[in-house]
């Protein structure tokens, strides 16, 4: 009987920051997937991080004597056309592709949410105008746009950042004007106007921060994609070019073997590919079940 | 009453192709600007080597009319596409228009095809793992959603060629529509199984889909998650209703309460994503086409966009962006038919 209202009490008490953080634990606890792939992203940005260190060869050094030889002991991924160490490739080509993903989705978030926020808050012509800007950009397949874009902006990596960050940008876009447009005109938003804050530190100072945990989901669920797409755009030969390693090059390159049976200048690549996807596409579905219990599937 | 559905439905696609326009509109301003006020000038590539001289620079650049203001360009550019003139592709010297038409067919019935499969497979892999919620298979269904989202198309359609042309060799040689060594095949409409089919050549159908199946079931992969996913979801929503509780209650048989009354409500939320979905598989095209070679519209573009030829990506993208408008026109218009109550507004 006596433990009902301590607990109410702790419960109470505990509130924000300590609930999230034994919610997440509990989470985690709950749902080891979530775990493992929150430890698969840490590390990836280690290897990305310590990538010259961590690959056994150069990834650039060629030997034509040890071409196209399948993976062995002293070679774990296979060498390819030019006798280079898949692996090594691989290692060395982490650090492009997630520096690719990770500026581009920030740069769609940065944006997006102020844009977005600046929408949702003002709402009237403004509101209006980006609405317009943002379905013609969604009247496109997006992965057609992308390629559009880095071919009229130039073919270097700069662009496929920019290319990727545009295409992910009306989902920023629409999510933050959403989220702000629901709170407008909450108590707190009022509160806060009343006691004579100027518009621009309330969307700054109150609105952002409180949409933040909706959109870091929203991140994470992107990087995944964003890293499709760029390894895409390399893959038709937009963006980076051979000898640097990324994925998608490597792919590209191994594809021309495919026919007489080099399946690992493609497989491990893909692999590589695939796990990472894998590994921030679980994470975010991980993070919403943290943060918002309420969209669980 | 019949009448009165199709004018609703008629008055419902005009309101919606009317509120679609300015997007177009807007697609076009984009594109044009997109492909002429950045770097990168065509004059130059297009003149007869990189030590052409000045004049001759700047006669190709007055053939090809980028002398004149952008503004003027850009009237000059809406008017051409008023009058169907697309320009012509420098590359292969045909219009635009009449190239893209040529390959069209080829990219649609690779994109329906792969549309048929997913849908074929994702519909009753959904259903099925709705109905045993918590079964192996309902964990299996969504372990393969989970991975199938995560693999490239370029490197699904690959391996699948590994597999099957170069393991197995039950499929043919990954290199477009037709063996090489075969005869040219009947025109009529262009989508090679039709065609085939209606001139009754048996082995040439078979040799066709032979080709299109890879290509169409690497496609399908990519986009078989999102749908059966979101099958599962809306039939565990209907199954949880109250008229499904009736009709199981009023003794009707399972199998007609599952497929009459439960999935025609449960197919809405798959129509809506089926836009989405169609406009990840046109992106998808360009990857798919490019690995096997398929002579459609992406990889004609694809060739000239490496080679800086403005008129045929800028047609192709126009292109891409009235399908999907299309598209999302008659998945708009299916929903009003599957769902009456959808008002027109």
């Amino acid at each position: 009987m006596s433990s009902i209202p301590v607990e109410g009490v702790g419960r109470a008490r505990e509130g924000g920051a300590g609930g999230m953080l034994r919610h997440a634990v509990w989470m985690l606890r709950e749902n080891p997937l979530t775990a493992v792939a929150a430890s698969g992203a840490m590390a990836l940005c280690l290897i990305a991080l310590l990538a010259p260190w961590l690959a056994p060869y150069d990834p650039l050094a060629s030997n034509v004597e040890r071409a196209l030889q399948p993976p062995s002991a002293r070679h774990w991924a296979g060498t390819d056309q030019l006798g280079r160490d898949l692996l090594s490739r691989i290692i060395a080509a982490t650090r492009l592709d997630l520096a690719i993903a990770l500026s581009a989705v920030s740069l769609s978030f940065v944006v997006g949410a102020v844009i977005g926020a600046a929408c949702g808050y003002a709402g009237g012509p403004l509101d209006r105008s980006v609405g317009r800007f943002v379905d013609v950009l969604m009247a496109f397949p997006l992965f057609v746009l992308a390629m559009a874009m880095v071919a009229a902006l130039g073919n270097r990596v700069e662009n496929i950042v920019i290319a990727t960050a545009l295409i992910n940008l009306p989902f920023y876009i629409r999510f933050a004007r959403a989220e702000v447009n629901v709170r407008r005109n909450a108590g707190w938003v009022e509160a806060a106007r009343a006691g004579g804050e100027s518009h621009l530190a309330i969307v700054l100072r109150y609105l952002l921060p409180n949409i933040l945990p909706a959109m870091a989901v929203q991140i994470s669920l992107n990087l995944g994609w964003a890293i499709l797409n760029a390894a895409g755009l390399s893959f038709i030969g937009l963006g980076v070019r051979p000898p640097t390693p990324e994925w998608g090059i490597l792919v590209a390159e191994g594809a021309r073997f495919i026919t007489t049976g080099k399946w690992w200048l493609v497989a491990f690549p893909g692999l590589a590919l695939m796990m990472t996807v894998l590994c921030f596409n679980l994470l975010g579905d991980g993070l919403r079940d943290i943060l918002d219990p309420r969209m669980r599937t | 009453m019949a009448a009165g559905f199709l004018t609703r439905t008629a008055r419902r696609a005009g309101q919606r192709l009317l509120s679609s326009l300015p997007a177009l509109a807007g697609v076009l301003v984009f594109t044009f600007l997109l492909m002429r006020v950045l770097p990168g000038d065509p004059a130059v590539f297009f003149a007869s080597g990189p030590n052409a001289g000045q004049a001759e620079i700047e006669a190709v650049r007055k053939t090809m009319g980028l002398d004149r203001p952008i503004p003027e360009q850009l009237v000059r550019y809406l008017a051409d596409i008023g009058t169907g003139h697309l320009g012509r592709s420098m590359t292969t010297g045909q219009p635009v228009l009449s190239d893209l038409r040529q390959r069209l067919p080829a990219s649609l019935e690779l994109t329906f095809c792969a549309l048929l499969i997913a849908l074929a497979l994702s519909i009753p892999l959904g259903i099925l793992a709705a109905l045993r919620q918590g079964s192996l298979l309902d964990h299996g269904v969504r372990l393969a959603c989970s991975l199938g989202v995560c693999v490239p198309t370029f490197v699904s359609g690959l391996l699948l060629i590994y597999v099957f042309y170069y393991l197995l060799g039950i499929a043919p040689d990954p290199t477009g529509r037709i063996d090489v060594f075969s005869a040219s095949p009947p025109n009529i409409t262009g989508f090679l199984l039709v065609d085939l089919a209606l001139t009754g050549d048996g082995e040439g159908w078979r040799a066709a889909a032979g080709q299109l199946i890879l290509p169409a079931i690497t496609m399908a992969l990519f986009v078989l998650a999102p749908l059966a996913r979101i099958t599962r979801a809306s039939m565990l929503a209907v199954l949880g209703s109250d008229f499904v509780r009736t009709a199981r209650s009023l003794g009707l048989s399972g199998r007609r309460v599952v497929l009459v009354y439960a999935l025609r409500n449960a197919i809405l939320p798959v129509l809506t994503i089926a836009g989405i979905v169609f406009s990840t598989m046109l992106g998808a095209n360009v990857l798919v086409e490019k690995v096997f070679s398929w002579p459609g519209v992406a990889s004609y573009a694809l060739d000239a966009l490496l080679s800086s030829d403005y008129a045929p990506v800028q047609g192709f993208v126009l292109l891409m962006a009235t399908i999907f408008v299309v598209v999302n026109l008659t998945v708009d218009v299916l929903y009003g038919i599957a769902d009456p109550r959808v008002s027109v507004a």
